[in-house]
């Protein structure tokens, strides 16, 4: 891509280690990896092979046991908790594979969320949450519970809360898990669109390569670390 | 931000409708219990104030003393006689009444009705000193006076019982086991501080009250009624030298008879009330302490319950302190609530009291306003530690809790 531009994020040497002893796991084992502002990606593997593990790091929610983590030229994995607190709510936007809203929360409420930690006033706070909701085609249901909303627009919402605040990377955990193949083909253009038109970094974990097609790159993790990566293969063609 | 977090503890509350009322219950009754009690017991004292200041603030009472446990070898006990009235009404100066009376209650019948009374012996001049007027018929004569006959005032309760509307003046009642002839009706006077009908009464010639009810020569109380204007105190110390000389006490002894004026007296009335309403209020105190426990419990439930809700909150951007600050704004809501509650049920409970019992209303601001900050108090120091431990979770482990 833009080979000028320092990258997003990278990882140096990152080792993730839980437990001790006999129970110790190294969920990432040394990984080296460099993501560029405006990249889709898409993170595949087998279950435990440290995709989420990465994904946590990566959205700044944990800080690896040794190795640096630099988001935005800042060193992440250093900072406290509520310096990351800060980036998270600034530069990251969430979606889960289960949607975490609130419940009995409407939908413009949930949208809001970050807003207010943000300190927004209320009247702004309405206005860019009823934009996000309209970005993802959710005009008509703002004041819907998540009990109210089929699983596909409750991603919808979850979506729409991850980009209110404009962030510059959208960090996404198996985020069309729960959803049949037309609702999470759905939501994939969505996100195609976001990253296409606004330019929005996004990493998303997937197990299916009908998803993981809509990436421009896809980097497959084993056993902790990266086996293959289509960008390095690229470089290296 | 600060309005936004209130609301969302009000609807949480809301949500758990039940579960708050429940858990309030204990700042609920501490609180109510605190307001009534401290509202009853000022109404009690303002009531005994107002009840003494009727009887007149220059009225002097004279008793003689029990004697002490454990039994004081310079004391020796002597009821009051007829010697000291002497002494007194020879040596008083600025008095207006000097009155003696002797008291007893005493069964009081008229044809086929009974009642209980307080009979009183005294003289003339107990109606100057205690400020009663005679309604209806008159005072004692000198003759009646002098020798002991069986003449009675009534008051009306007395009055009422017996004769309805009718002139009760010159029938016979009985009083014990003498019969007396009603020469006088006193006026109403309502009931007492204590709960007691002061017109539930006989009145009656001292000599007459010791020779056929009492069977001795004893005087209860010396009422003495100081001149507008004079030194109560004064008076006070020169009826205490009169006795110690009329009951011939040495330099070595110590007083046998007790003289007190009326705001004495109000003040003994007073520290009881205060007194009451301190150990009541420690009541109150434990159950405030167990309705902080009942809200450090919710809380904690809360705080595990919404877990997952905290995870989310933390990983789009709030702080520790935001999480710790809408936990807590949240118990203080909470026993705010309990505590406002309480303030209604309490002052009500108050204002029934002093409705049934005839006191005055008083309800104190300040009372009120430390209750309410108190339970705000409680809120924020029992909900704190849940609070800290909601805002000290780890977002990842919170996110993934079921
Ligand atoms: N909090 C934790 N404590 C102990 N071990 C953990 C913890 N989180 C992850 N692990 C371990 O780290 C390894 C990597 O886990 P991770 O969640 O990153 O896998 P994943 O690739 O996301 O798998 P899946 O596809 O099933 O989601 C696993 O072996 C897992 O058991
Ligand atoms: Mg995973």
């Amino acid at each position: 891509m833009n080979g000028s531009a320092p990258p997003l994020l990278t990882f140096r040497d990152i080792w993730k280690t839980y437990g001790d002893g006999e129970t110790r796991v190294n969920a990432l084992a040394g990984v080296n990896l460099a993501i560029d502002q405006g990249e889709f990606v898409a993170i595949m593997g087998p279950s435990g092979s440290g995709k989420s593990t990465s994904m946590n790091i990566i959205g700044c929610l944990d800080t690896p046991t040794k190795g640096v983590y630099s988001f935005m030229g800042v060193d992440a994995g250093a900072l406290d908790r509520s310096r990351r607190a800060v980036l998270r709510n600034r530069y990251i936007g969430f979606v889960f594979q289960g949607y975490n809203l609130l419940p009995r929360t409407t939908a413009a409420e949930n949208v809001e969320l970050p807003l207010v930690y943000r300190g927004v006033n209320s009247r702004d706070r309405r206005d860019l949450a009823m934009n996000a909701l309209a970005q993802v085609g959710l005009q008509g249901r703002e004041h819907h519970t998540p009990a109210e909303l089929s699983g596909g627009q409750q991603q919808r919402v979850a979506i729409a809360r991850a980009i209110v605040t404009r962030p510059t990377l959208l960090v996404a955990d198996e985020p069309t898990g729960n959803l049949d193949t037309a609702r999470s083909h759905e939501i994939m253009s969505l996100l195609t669109e976001l990253n296409g038109q606004q330019g929005l970094t996004i990493v998303m974990v997937t197990h299916e390569a009908d998803i993981a097609a809509y990436a421009q790159r896809t980097i497959h993790f084993l056993d902790g670390n990266i086996a293959s990566d289509t960008a390095a293969a690229m470089e290296a063609s | 931000m600060l309005f936004e977090t209130i609301r969302l503890a009000l609807r949480s509350v809301r949500r758990n409708a039940l579960r708050s009322f429940l858990t309030l219950l204990g700042i609920v009754i501490g609180v109510a219990a605190v307001i009534a009690m401290i509202t009853i017991g000022t109404g009690t004292t303002e009531k005994v104030k107002q009840d003494i200041t009727k009887l007149g603030s220059n009225l002097l009472t004279v008793q003689a003393l029990r004697p002490m446990r454990g039994g004081d070898t310079n004391f020796t006990p002597r009821p009051l006689e007829a010697s000291d009235l002497r002494g007194l009404v020879d040596g008083m100066e600025n008095v207006n009444a000097i009155a003696p009376t002797a008291q007893r209650t005493v069964r009081v019948v008229f044809g086929p009705d009974n009642l209980s009374a307080q009979v009183t012996g005294t003289d003339n001049e107990f109606f100057t000193a205690r400020n009663w007027a005679i309604l209806r018929g008159r005072e004692f004569s000198e003759s009646e006076l002098r020798s002991g006959a069986s003449a009675c005032i009534i008051g009306q309760t007395v009055r009422n019982q017996f004769f309805g509307s009718g002139d009760p003046v010159d029938s016979l009642i009985r009083v014990g086991r003498m019969s007396c002839r009603v020469i006088g009706v006193l006026e109403a006077k309502g009931t007492s501080g204590f709960g007691q009908d002061q017109d539930a009464v006989v009145m009656m010639p001292l000599t007459t009250f010791q020779r056929r009810i009492a069977g001795n020569r004893n005087i209860g109380q010396i009422y003495i009624a100081v001149q507008e204007g004079a030194s109560t105190s004064d008076a006070v110390l020169a009826a205490q030298n009169i006795l110690r000389d009329t009951r011939r006490l040495t330099p070595g002894q110590e007083d046998n008879f007790d003289v007190r004026d009326m705001t004495q007296i109000a003040d003994a009335m007073t520290s009881t009330t205060t007194v009451m309403t301190g150990m009541l209020g420690a009541l109150a105190g434990v159950s405030l302490l167990v309705g902080g426990i009942g809200i450090m419990n919710i809380m904690l439930v809360s705080v595990t319950e919404r877990t997952r809700e905290i995870g989310i909150r933390l990983a789009i951007g709030a702080h520790e302190k935001h999480i710790l600050i809408q936990f807590l704004v949240e118990a203080t809501v909470l026993s705010l609530l309990g505590g406002l509650i309480g303030i209604v049920l309490g002052l009500s409970l108050a204002g029934l009291a002093s409705y049934t019992l005839s006191i005055p209303f008083v309800p104190s601001l300040t009372v009120i306003g430390t209750a309410v900050g108190f339970s705000a108090l409680i809120g924020m120091v029992f909900g704190f530690f849940p609070a800290l431990r909601g805002a000290r979770l780890d977002p990842i482990d919170a996110l993934r809790h079921e």
